[in-house]
């Protein structure tokens, strides 16, 4: 399945500038593991102890996938993925 | 240094007024074209809804980027109130700071009367305070244009 993968700018560093590079998989880990595969170090950025990290937010499509199986989730063939840090913060 | 209009940072303190005690943000995004200029106030939910916390809702963060991302922006600034402390950045802050070229505007709310507001560039963790200038517009603070036009 491929799928093209939207980066944001301070993960550039790992695909040479490119905003959005493809990638393949039938579901997000899948994904994340292609794309260790041509952009090493991401994967480290992404993933933490088998899971998401907690300052990104990944969406398929529309989807937080957050609500949609974490790293299980599904992908299928034209998928949008979406890379963002989450903007947050606070006082402690 | 930022240079922002002072209608943009009038509206960023009056957002952050407007929802003490809980913490206000949001962005103020601007051409992508490497003018660091903010342009477009955009004031975000903070979906924490809470005095000590922040976070942009995932489904709002999600349009905010694709929206700037269709409109040629960055986000130029990013700004957050702290309601009971100064206007500097957390450790929470600096975990979560992910925008390298990103000026952070802190505006704190703790003294009803006079606010305080400072700016930040957070960069792999490395926090550096930055003068902020505020002008009436930017007509005349494009670098080359320092002489203004003949009346």
């Amino acid at each position: 399945m491929a799928v093209t993968v939207s980066i944001p700018t301070i993960l550039r560093t790992h695909t040479g500038g490119e905003k959005s590079v493809p990638a393949a998989g039938s579901t997000l880990a899948e994904v994340i593991d292609d794309l260790e595969a041509n952009h090493g170090g991401i994967k480290g950025r992404l993933v933490k102890d088998g899971t998401l990290h907690r300052f990104v937010n990944v969406y398929v499509n529309d989807e937080d996938v957050r609500f949609s199986g974490g790293l299980e989730a599904k992908v299928a063939d034209g998928d949008n993925v979406t890379i963002l840090p989450a903007v947050a913060g606070g006082a402690r | 240094m930022l240079t922002i209009r002072r209608d943009l940072v009038e509206a960023m303190v009056a957002h952050a007024r407007r929802d003490h005690p809980d913490e206000a943000c949001g962005v103020i995004a601007g051409a992508d074209d490497g003018t660091d200029r903010p342009e477009r106030f955009i004031p975000m939910l903070n979906a924490a809804r809470s005095p000590t916390f922040y976070e942009f809702d995932s489904a709002d963060l999600l349009k905010l980027y694709r929206e700037m991302g269709a409109n040629d922006e960055v986000p130029v600034v990013i700004y957050h109130s702290h309601t009971a402390t100064e206007a500097y950045p957390s450790r929470t802050d600096v975990a979560y700071a992910s925008e390298p070229f990103a000026h952070y505007v802190l505006v704190s709310t703790r003294d009803p009367e006079a606010h305080e507001l400072r700016s930040y560039r957070i960069v792999d963790g490395v926090i550096t305070e930055e003068p902020v200038e505020v002008v009436e517009s930017y007509e005349f603070t494009h670098p080359g244009q320092d002489d203004p036009p003949q009346e």
